[in-house]
């Protein structure tokens, strides 16, 4: 890409931040970067209200009998910690805060297409929260985040319908980004940014919108259905009334499973920033990188019946979908490889980002592995419902998007506030996270294979021990995830500045300065290499 | 059980069959995360900045590699979905002389009986070395009845039969969980799978004290108290189908269409009658749907078979 | 999206040119009315399962909708249709006049579709064919016919939110057309608000069949 420019000064009145002053210059800015700030602060509130819900199902199964919470509260902490984890902060996690704040940035566009609309997505997002809050406050739910039905529809006697409509109208909050980014990333890349120069952020963005343009209507409209049969008393899904619960199954995941690559593929596309950076190398494979992002996204579509495989579907319909869920880990296989052929004969410098990628190209391989356990019809029988389809969900979400979305938080933390944190502080809570997260969530996948169901309040004696081996794990987890919220915080009070490229990284993000004018660019940039060209020596073999 | 196992039971035919694929997809796992814990250290410790290790010849494309490193996995991951897909295919059809069982799930229990009339609840006895087959229905919520040591699990729907089967090899008691959440005390929703000798199993099955009474002969009871045999016998006029001899057989419908008469034919033929006319006949049969029980309908079905018993050789009653 | 365009001359500052803007917004909608396809698309799935699953049932509730209503309803849109793109063709060719004839056109229409639609809705809440506690059908199919009227409330109840959005729009559009707001260079509101009003037009071309001509051969 063109050359890094360096500002010798820092024009501090143009920057984003300092552009203008007042709670209301940031509730009402059009600005990409100001909405994504916005988004951080929200989905960080959610994440701690989540992670508090976790803390507490830990502590109750540290013992096999139910001593701290009744099994009411029990059920409702985890549906809130899976309702609000997911929805909440995962979903929007990567694309409303770093791909709001880079998309524009990266493709040398002024802002997004639709500013307003950027800005309205936010709201969206809060008021979806307030009817969560609402429900959360009001004693809770105690569906399970996935609203099976008949028991969401008729038996359930509690906060069903606000949680319902939250969920429902958040669901907007992410069409309306998603359908920014794909509109953005079509018609505003700067000059000679063709699609095979982008950046891997993006085509992981653009993957991402399409799949949540496609999904979310489905979900939204599945949560129509079950409101209306909540409050008509009608049997849409209910088979007392002539409905099918499979039904609602069916459409349920045929939104939800692509979520799971709604929360994964942008961090693959973070993974792909950071690792290149700091081996000073190009990625390895870039259109294989960018193909296999897009088969993920399309794959995703087609192995939703994988989580009903002892639902009662016919058998050759598991079949298909079994076989349509292993070529699904083609792709994914992939990935790991070229991240790894990547770092050979790199110039490999250990700053902190990278460290978040290693640990994700771990637990991403150990998450996908244990995918195959699942895909696996036979196995699936034994596993599925049970603490190892936990383990293995955790692995993908928190030890992939999780730490995806930490290690770019550190990789573009100097570009969104132009300020570095303590980074002996961030590497130790990066080891930290990655101790506690395996101490956590390893014991789990032996628990499932013994055959411990999800969701259970109380257990047989037998698996304590496994037990309070992941309830140590997530007390230092949590304490890993409490740690960066303090140097990040206590990095904004420093004056000093950090300049246009810390890293010493490619993309045009790291051409203009940090933190970025209002309008990104003191002149639209024009493109004409290649991304990722850290080494000119590197031969390019067709 | 010791108190601290790292592996569960493996108690039925099916579950050392199981055990090997899942032991072979470690297997798979480990190899794959070794090649790649160890691919990242090497490249770690050698590639570090400032090291003076040769750079030369670094690529950053090579399409054998992208294709071996596509392909290899594809053909691992094809074997993998055959092997399971055999093994699964084997767990969904049941042997013909299978025993079969009635389960009931409700919030927050499992009522079961046997064919021979005995009833239990949260425990299933079953005798060692021989099928049980499980037809199951639940009367609210999704359950999901769920055998660790067997390695078998079956969600039990509203409103229609699922079934599972498994052989015990081992006799013992053993785990029986709800694996689908299904409300307060999901958690609470567990009880024993007790599998035993052959002889025990028929010493228990005489000496409970709901033993006794067949499920079919209940069923005639039933039949007689809900005047269903007012339509469907011979002497009194047969405004509905008889029912002599119809189990397991082909039925004509109204729609032209064929079905065998089966466990989930005539339960939807006295819950919902409207959905499968006989051919030549009217629909005239009122719903029984908040009349009966799950468990009366299952001793109807049971009934309906044994009309047909001496026809049929593979009686499940002995 | 109409709303991103600051003012009737020149482009918003974000974007390079008009023709970026205008093709910005034109994806936008088609983007957004993928979404509003996949949102029908699950009412449609469950309509096509549990009609396999109750044919009869269906072909006979199917008889309780007014066949006729159904069919006028069906004329007034696609004549709401035609006037919307001859609102846009005047839009393209800057003939303020007729583009203001257009629109109230169409906004005529499909408040006229609404009316209709009402009608309807009150013949059934008088027949007791509202899906809950009040809902009557006699014959053995009664339950499976609550079935079908709930599909029947939610696709149509949805699809007319739909159009009273879609009037709704309209008529913003039609106020701003009156200041003079749109011009031969820059109308692309009216191009996409047309889009919008075609693709709820062509959901009840898909409904009028599926709901009242199941038994009607």
């Amino acid at each position: 890409m063109s050359n890094t420019v360096h500002h010798s000064v820092v024009d501090r009145e143009n920057d984003y931040i300092h552009a203008g002053y007042g709670l209301k210059s940031w509730l009402l800015t059009v600005d990409h970067k100001r909405i994504a700030i916005l988004y951080l602060i929200s989905i960080t509130i959610f994440f701690f209200v989540g992670g508090f819900f976790a803390f507490l199902l830990r502590l109750e199964l540290m013992t096999p009998a139910g001593d701290i919470v009744s099994a009411e509260t029990y059920n409702k902490l985890f549906t809130m910690h899976g309702v609000v984890m997911i929805f909440f902060f995962l979903i929007p996690s990567i694309p409303a805060v770093l791909g709001n704040f880079l998309v524009p940035l990266m493709i040398g566009a002024k802002d997004l297409a639709f500013p307003k609309l950027n800005l309205m997505s936010w709201y969206v997002y809060n008021i979806g929260g307030i009817f969560a809050l609402y429900a959360l406050v009001n004693g809770g739910v105690d569906t399970g985040w996935t609203f099976y039905t008949p028991y969401s529809s008729t038996y359930s006697l509690s906060n069903v319908v606000p949680v319902v409509i939250g969920a429902f109208i958040l669901g907007f909050s992410s069409i309306l980004t998603a359908l920014n980014f794909i509109v953005t990333i079509h018609k505003m890349r700067a000059p000679g940014l063709t699609w095979f120069k982008l950046p891997l952020f993006i085509w992981a963005s653009y993957a991402t919108s399409i799949i949540t343009v496609l999904a979310t209507p489905v979900i939204a409209i599945t949560l129509c259905l079950l409101l209306f049969e909540r409050l008509m008393g009608v049997g849409i899904f209910d088979p007392a009334l002539g409905g099918d619960p499979i039904l609602f199954q069916h459409l349920f995941w045929f939104y939800s499973h692509p979520a799971v690559y709604i929360m994964i593929i942008p961090s693959m596309g973070v993974i792909s920033e950071v690792v290149t950076c700091f081996a000073r190398k190009r990625i390895f494979g870039y259109k294989f990188m960018a193909y296999a992002i897009m088969a993920i996204a399309i794959f995703g579509f087609l192995v939703w019946g994988h989580h009903m495989f002892i639902s009662g579907q016919s058998v050759y319909a598991g079949f298909v979908f079994s076989a349509l869920s292993f070529m699904v880990a083609i792709p994914s296989a992939i990935k790991v490889f070229n991240w790894t052929a990547t770092l050979y004969k790199g110039h490999i410098e250990f700053r902190t980002p990278i460290l978040y990628a290693f640990g994700f190209i771990g637990l991403f391989t150990i998450g996908g592995l244990t995918g195959l356990f699942l895909a696996s019809l036979a196995t699936d029988v034994h596993l599925t419902d049970t603490y190892f389809v936990v383990a293995h969900f955790h692995y993908i979400m928190v030890g992939g998007a999780v730490m995806g979305y930490l290690g770019g938080i550190h990789f573009w933390w100097p570009k969104m506030t132009g300020r570095m944190y303590n980074e002996a502080w961030a590497k130790f809570s990066a080891l930290i996270l990655f101790v506690g997260f395996n101490l956590t969530f390893f014991p789990q996948f032996v628990l499932g294979y013994l055959g411990m169901p999800r969701r259970y309040y109380i257990y047989p004696d037998e698996f304590q021990v496994l037990n309070v081996l992941s309830t140590a794990g997530a007390t230092i987890l949590g304490l890993g995830y409490i740690i960066p919220m303090v140097y990040l915080l206590w990095s904004l009070r420093k004056e000093k500045n950090v300049g246009t490229n810390p890293w010493g990284a490619t993309g045009l993000e790291w051409t203009t300065q940090s933190p970025p004018i209002t309008h990104n660019f003191e002149k639209t940039p024009v493109v004409t290499g290649e991304p990722y060209v850290y080494q000119e020596e590197e031969k390019v073999v067709e | 059980m010791s108190s601290f196992p790292l592996l569960p039971d493996s108690a039925s035919t099916i579950s050392d069959q199981i055990d090997a694929l899942f032991f072979f997809l470690v297997a798979v796992s480990v190899f794959f995360s070794l090649i790649i814990t160890i691919a990242l250290a090497f490249s770690a410790a050698r590639y570090r900045k400032g090291s003076t290790a040769s750079r030369k010849g670094a690529l950053s494309d090579y399409l054998p590699l992208e294709l071996a490193w596509s392909i290899i996995p594809l053909i691992i991951a094809m074997f993998i979905f055959g092997w399971s897909a055999k093994l699964y295919l084997d767990m969904h059809v049941a042997p013909a002389n299978a025993m079969e069982v009635y389960v009931v799930g409700k919030q927050w229990m499992w009522k079961i009986q046997h064919p021979g009339g005995n009833r239990e609840i949260n425990e299933l006895h079953v005798p060692v070395g021989r099928p049980v087959k499980l037809i199951m229905t639940s009367q609210d919520v999704i359950h999901s009845f769920y055998i660790p040591a067997f390695r078998v699990k079956q969600d039990v729907l509203p409103g229609k039969y699922t079934t599972q089967w498994f052989e015990a090899t081992k006799p013992g008691e053993y785990h029986l969980f709800c694996a689908e959440y299904c409300g307060t005390s999901h958690s609470g929703m567990i009880g024993k799978v007790i599998a035993m000798e052959p002889a025990d199993y028929e010493k228990w099955l005489s000496g409970t004290s709901s033993a006794g009474i067949a499920m079919a002969s209940s069923g005639a009871e039933v039949f007689e108290r809900f005047g269903c045999k007012t339509c469907h016998r011979q002497d009194t006029g047969l405004r509905g189908p008889a029912l002599d001899g119809l189990w397991g057989k082909q039925v004509k419908l109204a729609d032209g269409k064929t079905i065998v008469a089966d466990q989930e034919y005539i339960r939807e033929s006295i819950l919902n009658p409207g959905a499968k006319t006989v051919a030549g006949y009217q629909q005239l049969m009122p719903t029984y749907k908040n009349q009966l029980t799950n468990e009366q309908v299952n001793q109807l079905i049971e009934y309906v078979r044994s009309l047909s018993a001496t026809q049929e050789n593979q009686g499940n009653n002995q | 999206m109409s709303n991103n365009s600051d003012s009737a001359v020149g482009h918003a500052h974000h974007f390079t040119d008009m023709d970026q803007q205008r093709e910005a917004s034109t994806l936008g909608m088609w983007t957004f009315l993928v979404t509003e396809i996949m949102f029908f698309g699950g009412l449609f799935v469950a309509y096509a399962l549990y009609r396999s699953m109750y044919p009869e049932a269906f072909a006979e509730a199917s008889l309780r909708l007014n066949l006729l209503l159904g069919a006028i309803n069906t004329g007034v849109l696609i004549c709401s249709s035609l006037t919307m793109v001859l609102a846009v063709r005047d839009a393209q060719s800057g003939k303020v006049k007729g583009l203001v004839r257009y629109l109230i056109a169409t906004i005529v229409l499909g408040s006229a579709f609404l009316v209709i639609k009402a009608f309807e809705y009150s013949h059934k809440i008088h027949e007791h064919l509202i899906p809950g506690s009040s809902f009557q059908f006699a014959g053995p199919f009664g339950q499976q016919a609550e079935m079908f009227f709930s599909l029947y409330f939610m696709m149509t109840g949805l699809h007319a939110i739909h159009m009273i959005i879609g009037i709704g729009v309209l008529s913003v559009l039609l106020y701003q057309a009156k200041r003079g707001r749109f011009t031969a260079e820059y109308y692309s509101p009216i191009d996409v608000a047309g889009l919008y009003w075609h693709f709820v037009d062509v959901v009840w071309i898909y409904l009028f069949p599926l709901l009242y001509l199941v038994s009607r051969h």
